[in-house]
C-alpha cells in the first residue's frame, strides 16, 4: 500500500475545480446568469485566500506551491476576477449569455494555476492544454459570429501545433535525461556535461517555440491579432493577460531551473525573439484602425518587455517580470473595460475613430481610458513606468544594457499609438453619440484596475518587495 | 536483426504513409491511410511489450477518434476538394521551410546520447503484465497528471456541447 | 515481443514449430466450426421465428428444409458481383473484408473449452473490443464508397449507433473486469468458479443487462435494426453489394453475432462450466449458453418492433452508459470494501 500524498499544497487547485464543477452544475438550476457571475468571483476569491495560506511540495515533486507559483496564482485569480466583472452586461450584449461560460473560465485559471506550480513536465504540460483548450472554446464563444469563430479555429489550430512542439521538445529531453522533473532534468543535465549537446539545443529550441506561441512573441504572433479580434472582448482582456502569464511563469520555471546551465545559449536565442517581438508589436500598432488589434500588437510588445526579465536571468530579473505582468494585468483589462462599455446593442466601439471626443460626453471614462494609455505607454505617475522601469533595471545589471537601449526606443515608437487614442477623446470633436454601457460591476473592475495601476504607480516599493520575497521564498524548493 | 527490421519496417511505413495521409486530395483515403498508420503505430507498442497500450491505440484512434473524423469528412461536401490539384499555393516555400527544419533536426538528434533507462525491464513488465504495470504507475506515481488530463477530457466535452448549443433568441 | 521473435526465427526451435502447428490446426478447426454454424444459423433463425409466426419456415429444399443454407450459399456464389459504375473502387472493395476480418480476427481470443484458444493473451477484452471497434469501418466506408442515397444513409446510422453502444458494452465488461481482476478471457473464466452457479450472473445482473442490449444494438439486429431498415433504406449500407461480396457481410454479421453470444457466456454466464461435466464434450455447456442466447436474439427479432433513431441514441446514451457506469461504481466500490 502507498502512503498518499499530503494534499495541503494543491488545495487552492482542489478547490478551484470544486468551484469550476459547481458553476457547471449550478447552471441547469440558476436562471440569473448574473448569479453566477457573483459566485465565480466569490470562488475565485476564497482560491485566492487559499492560495494565500499554502505552501510546499506534493506528489514526490511533481506539485510545487512555492512562493513563485503564488504570485503567479495572484496574478492568473485577479485577471480572473476582473475579466469576469467586465463580461457580465457584455456577454448578455452578444446573447452568449451562458453559464458556461463561467465555469470555462474557472477551468482556464485552473490550467493556469497548475502551469505556475508544475514540477514535472507532464503536468506542465496538461496544465497548458487545459487552459488553451478552455481558452479556445471561449474564443468561439459567439458562435453566430463568423469572426469569434474564426479566432477559436485559429487560435486552436496554432496552439494545437505548439503543443506538439512542446510535446516532442519533452520527449527529446525524456530521451536525453530520463527524466521530466524539472530538478531532474537540471541535476541530470549539469552532472553529465550535457549542457553542449545539439540534441539538447534543440529541445531548447523547441520550448522556445512553443513558449514564445504561448506568450505571443514574434514570429509566432501570428494568431493573435486575428484571435484578439474575434473573440468576446472580455475573453480578449482575459487572455491576453491570463495565458500570457501563465506562459510566462512555465518560461521562467523551465529556463531558469531546467536549463540553469544552458543560460547562455537560450539567451542568444531569446534576445533576438524579443527585440523582433518589440519592433514588430509596437510598429504595426502604428497602422491599426481597429482597438482590439492594436491593442493585440501592444500585447505582442508588453510580451517583448517582460521576456527581457527572462533573458536577464536573474531572480532580479525574474521578480522584474512578476511584477511587470500584475502591473499589466491591471492596464490591459482596464483599458479593454472601456472598449466593453462602448460596445451597445447594434454598435461595435471597435474602431479607433469610436473614441473621437470621448471626452466631452463622458469625462470619466476618457480619464480612465487616458491613465490605461499613460501606463501602457509606461508614462511616470502610472503603474506602467514602474513595470518597465524594474524590468529594465534587472536587464541593465545583467549587462544588458543595449537590449535595454534598444526597447526604450521601441517603447517611444509606441507613445505614437497610445497617444492617438487620447488625442482623439480629447482634441477632436464628437463625430457621432456614442452611448456607454454600463453596469455595476464593470464600474467594479474599472475602479480596481484604476486604482491599481495609481497605487502601484505612486507607491511601487511594495510590490517589487513582495516580488522578490516570492521568489527567494519559494524558487529552492 | 529481425527486431532491427521489424523496427525499420514500421518506421517507414509509419513515415511512409503520414506523407501519404496529408498528400491525398480526397480525405476519405487519407483516413483509411490513416488507420493503417496506427496498425503500424500499435505494432510498435507491441514491439516495446506494450500490449495495453497497443489495445489502446486500436480502440481510442483508430475505433473512435478516427470513426469520428470519416463521420465528418462524410458530412461535408467534397465536390471541390476531389477536383483541387492544389491545397497551397506557396508550397515550395513550405517545403524549402520543412527542409531546413529537418536538415536543423537531423543536426540535433545526430547527437542524442540516451539517459537513464527506467526501471520497468521487459522481463519486470513480463513478470506483472503490462497493463498491471501502466495501472500501478498511473494510479500512484502519475496520479496528478492523470487527475488534470480527466479534467482536459471534461474540458473538451463542455466545449463541444456549448458550440453545438442552441443561440439565445432576443 | 522480441524475446519472442528471437525464439520464434532462432534455428532449430522444434517446440517453435510444433507450437505454430498447433496453433494453425486449432485455426482450421475453429473455422471450419464457425463456417458451419454461420451456415446454419440463419436456418435456425428462420425456423425459430416461423413457428413463432405459426408457419413453418423453410421447407422445401431437402428434408425440413435442412439443405436450405447449402443451397443459398450455392446462389450467392454464382450470381454476378456488380460493382456501381460511380462507387470508389478500391474502398468498395476492402469494406467486406473489413468486417469479416475484424469478425473473424476476435475468434483467436475467445476460449471454447480450458487450454482450447488460440491466442491466449492477457488484454482478452480490450482486444474483442478493438476489433469490434473496427468493425464500423467496414459498414461505414461501404456505404460511402458505394455512391447511393440509402448506402450513404444506412452506413452513416449504422457507424453512430455502433460507436454509441460500444461505449456502453466496454462499460458494461468492466463490471467483470474488476470482479475477475484481469483482461484475459480464460481467467475470467476461471474466476467464475467460485461464484454462485459459476457465474457472474447474479453479481453483475446489471452489467449483463447493458452487456445484451449494446450487444444487440452492436450487430445491428432488432430492435436495433436501423442501418437495414428495409422500408427505409432497402437494405442499409450493404444495398449496392451483391454476390459474394454480399455474402461476406452476411458472414461477418452472424460470425459477429455469435461473438456477442460467446463473449457473453464466457463473461457472464461462467463459460464452460456448468452444473455438472459432460465426458468427451468439454465445450458442451459453452455451446448451450451460446445457443441459449443466440435464442434470444431471435425471440427479440420475432416480438419487438424496430426503435426511432432517436429513441435509440436516448436509450444508449441517456439510459445505457449511466446504468453501466453506475454498475462500475457498484461493482467497485463493493469489491473495495470487501
Amino acid at each position: 500500500m502507498v502512503e498518499f500524498p499530503p494534499l495541503g499544497p494543491v488545495m487552492p487547485e482542489i478547490l478551484m475545480t470544486g468551484f469550476a464543477l459547481l458553476i457547471l452544475v449550478l447552471d441547469l438550476v440558476i436562471k440569473r446568469k448574473e448569479t453566477l457571475a457573483f459566485l465565480s468571483v466569490a470562488a475565485a476569491a476564497v482560491v485566492m485566500y487559499a492560495v494565500l495560506g499554502t505552501s510546499g511540495v506534493t506528489f514526490s515533486g511533481m506539485f510545487a506551491a512555492d512562493g513563485y507559483s503564488m504570485f503567479f496564482k495572484l496574478i492568473f485569480l485577479l485577471s480572473l476576477i476582473l475579466s469576469i466583472l467586465i463580461s457580465v452586461k457584455y456577454i448578455a450584449i452578444e446573447r452568449v449569455n451562458y453559464g458556461e461560460y463561467y465555469s470555462l473560465m474557472l477551468f482556464s485559471t485552473l490550467g493556469m494555476m497548475i502551469m505556475a506550480s508544475a514540477g514535472d513536465l507532464i503536468v506542465l504540460y496538461l496544465g497548458i492544454e487545459l487552459m488553451a483548450l478552455s481558452t479556445y472554446v471561449l474564443a468561439g464563444f459567439i458562435r453566430h459570429a463568423v469572426k469569434s469563430n474564426e479566432a477559436a479555429v485559429k487560435y486552436f489550430l496554432l496552439g494545437a501545433f505548439a503543443s506538439a512542439l512542446l510535446l516532442y521538445g519533452i520527449s527529446l529531453l525524456y530521451g536525453l535525461t530520463g527524466t521530466t522533473d524539472i530538478k531532474g532534468v537540471a541535476a541530470y543535465i549539469s552532472d553529465n556535461g550535457l549542457a553542449g549537446n545539439p540534441a539538447l539545443m534543440l529541445s531548447v529550441i523547441l520550448f522556445v517555440v512553443a513558449f514564445g506561441f504561448k506568450i505571443a512573441a514574434a514570429p509566432f504572433h501570428m494568431w493573435a491579432p486575428d484571435v484578439y479580434e474575434g473573440a468576446p472582448t472580455s475573453i480578449t482582456a482575459f487572455m491576453s493577460v491570463g495565458p500570457k502569464a501563465a506562459g510566462f511563469a512555465a518560461m521562467g520555471r523551465v529556463f531558469l531551473i531546467a536549463f540553469a546551465s544552458l543560460q547562455v545559449q537560450w539567451a542568444a536565442i531569446l534576445i533576438p525573439l524579443a527585440i523582433v517581438t518589440m519592433a514588430v508589436g509596437n510598429i504595426i500598432a502604428i497602422s491599426q484602425t481597429n482597438i482590439k488589434r492594436m491593442l493585440a500588437y501592444s500585447s505582442i510588445a508588453h510580451a517583448g518587455y517582460a521576456l527581457m526579465g527572462v533573458i536577464a536571468g536573474t531572480p532580479e530579473g525574474l521578480a522584474g517580470m512578476m511584477s511587470y505582468l500584475l502591473i499589466y494585468a491591471f492596464m490591459n483589462i482596464g483599458a479593454f473595460a472601456i472598449i466593453i462599455m462602448l460596445r451597445s446593442e447594434g454598435f461595435s466601439g471597435e474602431n479607433i475613430s469610436d473614441y473621437e471626443g470621448l471626452s466631452k460626453k463622458h469625462p470619466v471614462s476618457a480619464a480612465l481610458m487616458l491613465i490605461f494609455m499613460f501606463s501602457l505607454t509606461g508614462i511616470p505617475p502610472t503603474a506602467g513606468f514602474i513595470g518597465k522601469f524594474y524590468v529594465f533595471m534587472a536587464a541593465v545589471n545583467a549587462g544588458y544594457t543595449w537590449l535595454v537601449v534598444v526597447a526604450v526606443i521601441f517603447s517611444a515608437i509606441s507613445a505614437f499609438f497610445y497617444m492617438r487614442i487620447v488625442m482623439y477623446m480629447y482634441m477632436k470633436e464628437p463625430r457621432r453619440e456614442v452611448e456607454l454601457t454600463t453596469s455595476p460591476a464593470l464600474g467594479l473592475a474599472l475602479a480596481i484596475s484604476a486604482l491599481g495601476v495609481l497605487v502601484i504607480g505612486v507607491f511601487p516599493g511594495r510590490l517589487l518587495d513582495l516580488a522578490r520575497i516570492a521568489i527567494t521564498l519559494g524558487w529552492g524548493l | 536483426m529481425l527486431p532491427e527490421l521489424f523496427f525499420y519496417y514500421n518506421a517507414t511505413v509509419i513515415t511512409v504513409l503520414s506523407a501519404l495521409v496529408v498528400t491525398r486530395s480526397n480525405p476519405v483515403h487519407s483516413i483509411m491511410l490513416m488507420l493503417v498508420m496506427f496498425f503500424h503505430i500499435a505494432a510498435l507498442y507491441l514491439f516495446l511489450n506494450a500490449e495495453f497500450l497497443a489495445a489502446i491505440q486500436i480502440i481510442v484512434y483508430a475505433g473512435a477518434i478516427l470513426v469520428l473524423f470519416l463521420f465528418v469528412v462524410l458530412l461535408l461536401n467534397l465536390k471541390k476538394e476531389l477536383v483541387t490539384q492544389i491545397f497551397i499555393v506557396r508550397w515550395p516555400l513550405g517545403l524549402v521551410a520543412m527542409a531546413g527544419l529537418l536538415v536543423l533536426m537531423f543536426a540535433g538528434i545526430k547527437s542524442f546520447t540516451l539517459g537513464p533507462t527506467g526501471d520497468f525491464t521487459i522481463e519486470k513488465i513480463a513478470g506483472e503484465t503490462h497493463t498491471a504495470a501502466i495501472g500501478t504507475v498511473l494510479f500512484t506515481e502519475y496520479i496528478v497528471p492523470f487527475e488534470v488530463a480527466s479534467l482536459v477530457l471534461l474540458i473538451a466535452i463542455i466545449g463541444a456541447i456549448v458550440l453545438a448549443k442552441k443561440q439565445i433568441k432576443t | 515481443m522480441t524475446g519472442f521473435l528471437e525464439t520464434m526465427f532462432s534455428p532449430g526451435s522444434a517446440d517453435m514449430i510444433l507450437t505454430i502447428g498447433t496453433i494453425v490446426v486449432k485455426i482450421a478447426i475453429l473455422i471450419g466450426i464457425v463456417l458451419l454454424h454461420v451456415a446454419y444459423a440463419p436456418y435456425f433463425e428462420r425456423k425459430v421465428i416461423g413457428h413463432m409466426q405459426v408457419r413453418m419456415g423453410p421447407m422445401r429444399v431437402g428434408p425440413h428444409g435442412l439443405l436450405q443454407p447449402i443451397a443459398d450459399g450455392l446462389k450467392l456464389f454464382f450470381k454476378e458481383d456488380i460493382i456501381p459504375a460511380q462507387a470508389d473502387k478500391s474502398i468498395f472493395y476492402i469494406s467486406p473484408v473489413i468486417c469479416l476480418f475484424t469478425a473473424m480476427s476476435t475468434l483467436a481470443v475467445i476460449p471454447i473449452f480450458g487450454g482450447f484458444v488460440i491466442a491466449n493473451i492477457n488484454i482478452g477484452i480490450l482486444f474483442v473490443l478493438a476489433m469490434s471497434s473496427l468493425g464500423a469501418y467496414g459498414i461505414v466506408m461501404s456505404g460511402w464508397s458505394s455512391n447511393s442515397k440509402y448506402a450513404f444513409l444506412g452506413g452513416l446510422r449504422s457507424s453512430a449507433q455502433v460507436i454509441s453502444y460500444e461505449i456502453a458494452m466496454g462499460l458494461s465488461l468492466v463490471g467483470v473486469i474488476i470482479m475477475s481482476g484481469s483482461l484475459n478471457l480464460t481467467d475470467i473464466v476461471a474466476a467464475q468458479e467460485a461464484y454462485p452457479l459459476k457465474s457472474f450472473i447474479i453479481p453483475q445482473i446489471i452489467g449483463f443487462f447493458v452487456f445484451c442490449v449494446a450487444a444487440m444494438a452492436e450487430t445491428n439486429r432488432t430492435p436495433f435494426d436501423l442501418p437495414e431498415a428495409e422500408s427505409e433504406l432497402v437494405a442499409g449500407y450493404f444495398t449496392e453489394y451483391s454476390g459474394m461480396r454480399f455474402a461476406l457481410f452476411f458472414l461477418a454479421e452472424y460470425i459477429g453475432m455469435l461473438l456477442m453470444c460467446a463473449i457473453a457466456a464466457i463473461c457472464f454466464l461462467g463459460g464452460w462450466n456448468g452444473p455438472f461435466e459432460v465426458p468427451y464434450i468439454p465445450f458442451f455447456w459453452l455451446l448451450v449458453k451460446v445457443y441459449a442466447f443466440m435464442f434470444i436474439y431471435y425471440w427479440v427479432r420475432a416480438t419487438v418492433p424496430r426503435y426511432r433513431y432517436d429513441q435509440l441514441m436516448s436509450l444508449g446514451w441517456k439510459l445505457m452508459i449511466p446504468l453501466a457506469l453506475f454498475n462500475v461504481v457498484l461493482t467497485g466500490t463493493i469489491k473495495m470494501l470487501r
